[in-house]
């Protein structure tokens, strides 16, 4: 057998498949400490995190969305899936990237500092970006955009010369298309 | 709508809503639960049930020495019984020293409920004394934990803990309750009809693929079947069921370590423990198969071995209770999630309805290449007329006890290892052990727990010299409550395990594995009150164990065996299954050479 063969369950890691990212939401009952319980599950097992929003969603019921998205290799990402469903106060868990085509949206905020020229170039890329102006002064904005991620990225990227000051980003938070929602 | 009727009910339900104090609603949610022993140590912050514990006497509580004793005590009588084990420590250290045992216990899958008590709600974040944040230091290491904050959520959460921890795969359950909510008044809720909202394990395997792998078993060429601690977790029902399977088929079994005692071992298809110190002939069974048929185990690193060269050519059944065991380090072609035991009823059930029948003429061929592994006799060992042979002693232990209603269990190492390969177990719940955690100091404390559970049997700890000081001050335990079990050191003077790795790995360089300073072990349970029996000569042995077996209360026996023993068969670390290391004539140089240069990375 080849010596340089990775060996024993520990090497698991060395394999070369290729790591993907999806999008997992996760409907938890709301109790104390399901965050933690859910991000010590990630830390614990050395999964990533790329991005987390959480909020509760219906408030009679006590139920709350958990976006993460999270990456891997197909493997560790189905047994991802398998070891959130088996927590005790998990409703349910869809990733929405196996079930395809999902809403992904991202909401940021952007403070660009700047006179003249940059201040005039700044106010139009927001526009064609549909960014809100939600904040004024005679030397800065801060603008309001919601889109998909690489369209937050790509803004950013664009004020960073026009006197990016600082960003302020929720993650990643996603539905499934159609009329089928979520189990509760 | 009927209002007189509406008022009855009302006045009904007023009538069964009895209010009591937290500490009151703790006892009487026990006692509903079943529960005949709870295994803890006060403090400060569970004062008030303690105050109840005392004030009645249904509910029978066992004074430990120190709260790792009293997790791995409700450990053994858990697995010893089938129930769930029940701890009761106070806030603080009394929490953190349960967390060796609660994090055995989810490794192993032991129904646990742990009760912690907490300082007073207001205290909570203020580095109080004696606090600790329980919740957040045992939610890795348990199945659920709950902090209690309203009195009135108090029952309903016990009788949860209780459900989660004991239905689906089991599993540890803290409930951390502060000491305000022990004095306040609430309402008491029965157990009846707790259902929860989320969970709700899966019993029944999905019929298609109980189908699909009847259709591969009875196809099957060169099949095994490989079992774990699930069939035991599952009840007495699942191994009976076991039985029946493995005959109808006629194929070989093997079985992890937890999983010891599922099938007979006297029986002729039983192969012995596989794995890392399993035996040729179910390792080299498990390699060459075509057909595995895993129920209820879960590919630990123990048991594969080199991942990539694990049964490479078989087509692979899973039974398992927890989806993530399915395909978490080996891929199976046919997973079935659902309860053992239920599954391998249906699994009969449509074996029969098809009229399957094995193949006869290669399941002959079959056994004919596996009584050819057998015919290595892996387990032989040199034989010494002089020093008392570990594998000797197990061995007459086994013969001097088996006919007897025996328990057995082991710390963890080498000893452990001997225990698994030459006890030979009949019966399930006979056999605890530390598996997935390998706690050294579990096995007394469990013995306690199991020798409470079960007064009349002989229940042994097979132990080492090292593990064994781990948890000591537990005899006093077992003197105090005249708990009769015995404590069999094979004492090398080595921590064993350690040295044999050192001497695999690390050029014999033989860094801090030798306990220079032993106590004496004999003299020691005189101290505790116990009897302490010394036996090196292998010609004494046979009249040494039976003086422990006839001695009326707990023992310890200290077995001066050969220093030098190691154990074998061994995979080692990075090795496929049919590279194995035995035992008997393997010299030095072997020894030293046996593991490559990535296998010194693995543990």
């Amino acid at each position: 057998m080849n010596a340089s063969q990775p060996a024993s369950a520990y090497f698991l890691e060395e394999k070369k498949d290729p790591i993907e990212s999806h999008t997992l939401s996760i409907v938890v009952d709301n109790e104390p400490g399901v965050l933690a319980r859910v991000i010590g599950l990630f830390s614990g097992r050395g999964y990533n995190i790329e991005s987390l929003t959480v909020s509760e969603t219906e408030h009679e019921a006590h139920v709350s969305r958990i976006t993460i998205v999270t990456s891997g290799t197909a493997e560790v990402l189905v047994q991802i899936k398998a070891q959130l469903e088996r927590m005790v106060p998990v409703h349910s868990v869809a990733d929405l990237t196996v079930i395809g085509d999902a809403i992904e949206r991202e909401l940021a905020l952007i403070k660009v500092a700047g006179q003249g020229e940059h201040r005039v170039e700044a106010l139009r890329l927001a526009d064609a970006f549909r960014a809100r102006v939600v904040d004024v002064t005679n030397n800065s904005f801060v603008f309001e955009l919601t889109g998909k991620v690489r369209k937050v990225e790509q803004f950013i990227a664009l004020m960073k010369p026009l006197g990016l000051q600082e960003v302020v980003r929720t993650g990643v938070t996603a539905i499934s298309r159609g009329p089928e929602a979520m189990k509760i | 709508m009927n209002m007189q009727a509406g008022t009855d009910q009302m006045n009904a339900k007023a009538e069964e809503a009895e209010m009591m104090t937290g500490a009151e609603i703790v006892l009487r949610a026990l006692q509903d639960q079943g529960v005949e022993h709870i295994f803890g140590y006060p403090g400060g912050a569970v004062l008030p049930i303690y105050d109840e514990i005392f004030q009645q006497e249904k509910i029978e509580h066992i004074l430990v020495r120190h709260e790792q004793g009293a997790t791995h005590a409700a450990e053994g009588y858990a697995r010893s019984t089938g129930n769930c084990g029940v701890v009761l420590v106070t806030s603080g250290p009394g929490a953190t020293n349960a967390v060796t045992g609660l994090t055995d216990a989810l490794m192993d899958s032991i129904p646990m409920v742990c009760i912690t008590g907490q300082v007073p709600t207001h205290l909570i974040g203020n580095d109080a004394f004696q606090e600790c944040d329980t919740v957040g230091i045992t939610r890795p290491c348990t199945k659920h934990n709950y902090l209690v904050k309203n009195v009135n959520d108090l029952a309903r959460i016990l009788h949860e803990a209780f459900y989660v921890a004991t239905t689906g795969r089991p599993g540890p359950v803290v409930v951390d309750i502060p000491k305000d909510v022990q004095f306040a008044t609430g309402t008491y809720v029965k157990p009846d009809n707790i259902e929860h909202k989320t969970y709700k394990p899966r019993t029944e395997g999905d019929a298609m693929a109980v189908e699909a792998a009847v259709e591969l078993m009875a196809n099957a060429k060169r099949p095994v079947f490989y079992t774990g601690g699930g069939v035991v977790n599952s009840g007495p029902g699942a191994s009976n069921l076991l039985r029946q399977l493995v005959r109808m088929t006629g194929y070989p079994i093997t079985s992890t370590l937890m999983g010891l005692g599922c099938y007979p071992a006297s029986d002729r298809q039983w192969l012995g423990m596989l794995g890392m110190h399993g035996t040729y002939e179910a390792n080299m069974a498990m390699h060459d198969c075509d057909v595995m048929i895993c129920l209820g185990a879960r590919f630990d690193d123990r048991i594969t071995g080199r991942t990539d060269a694990f049964s490479p050519g078989s087509k692979k059944i899973h039974v398992d209770i927890d989806p993530s065991s399915i395909n978490k380090t080996i891929k199976v072609n046919i997973p079935i999630v659902g309860d053992v035991g239920t599954v391998m009823a249906q699994m009969i059930r449509a074996w029969k309805a098809r009229k399957a029948k094995a193949d006869e003429a290669a399941l002959k061929e079959w056994w004919a290449q596996i009584e050819q592994w057998r015919s290595v006799d892996c387990l032989k060992y040199r034989a010494n007329k002089d020093v008392i042979m570990p594998q000797y002693a197990v061995q007459r232990l086994y013969e001097l006890t088996r006919d007897r209603d025996t328990y057995i269990t082991t710390e963890v190492g080498q000893h452990q290892m001997w225990a698994a390969q030459f006890y030979r177990f009949e019966e399930p719940n006979r056999w605890m052990t530390s598996g997935g955690l390998g706690t050294m100091g579990y096995g007394l404390p469990a013995a306690l727990g199991v020798q409470v559970a079960h007064p009349e049997s002989l229940v042994i700890d097979i132990a080492g010299d090292a593990s064994v000081q781990m948890v000591t001050q537990e005899m006093s335990t077992a003197v105090q409550y005249n708990l009769p079990f015995k404590v069999f050191i094979l004492n090398n003077h080595y921590m064993g395990m350690v040295r044999q790795w050192q001497q695999l790995l690390h050029g014999n360089r033989l860094s801090h594995s030798y306990t220079d300073a032993m106590p004496d072990f004999v003299k020691l349970a005189e101290a505790y009150g116990a009897t302490g029996i010394r036996c090196s000569k292998p010609g004494d042995l046979d009249e040494a164990i039976q003086k422990m077996i006839d001695t009326p209360g707990p023992v310890i026996f200290d077995c001066v065996v050969a220093n030098l023993a190691n154990c074998f068969p061994m995979i080692p670390s990075g090795k496929a299954h049919n590279e194995m290391l035995l035992g008997a004539d393997i010299s030095d140089e072997e020894v030293g050479s046996a593991i490559g240069k990535e296998g010194k990375m693995l543990v």
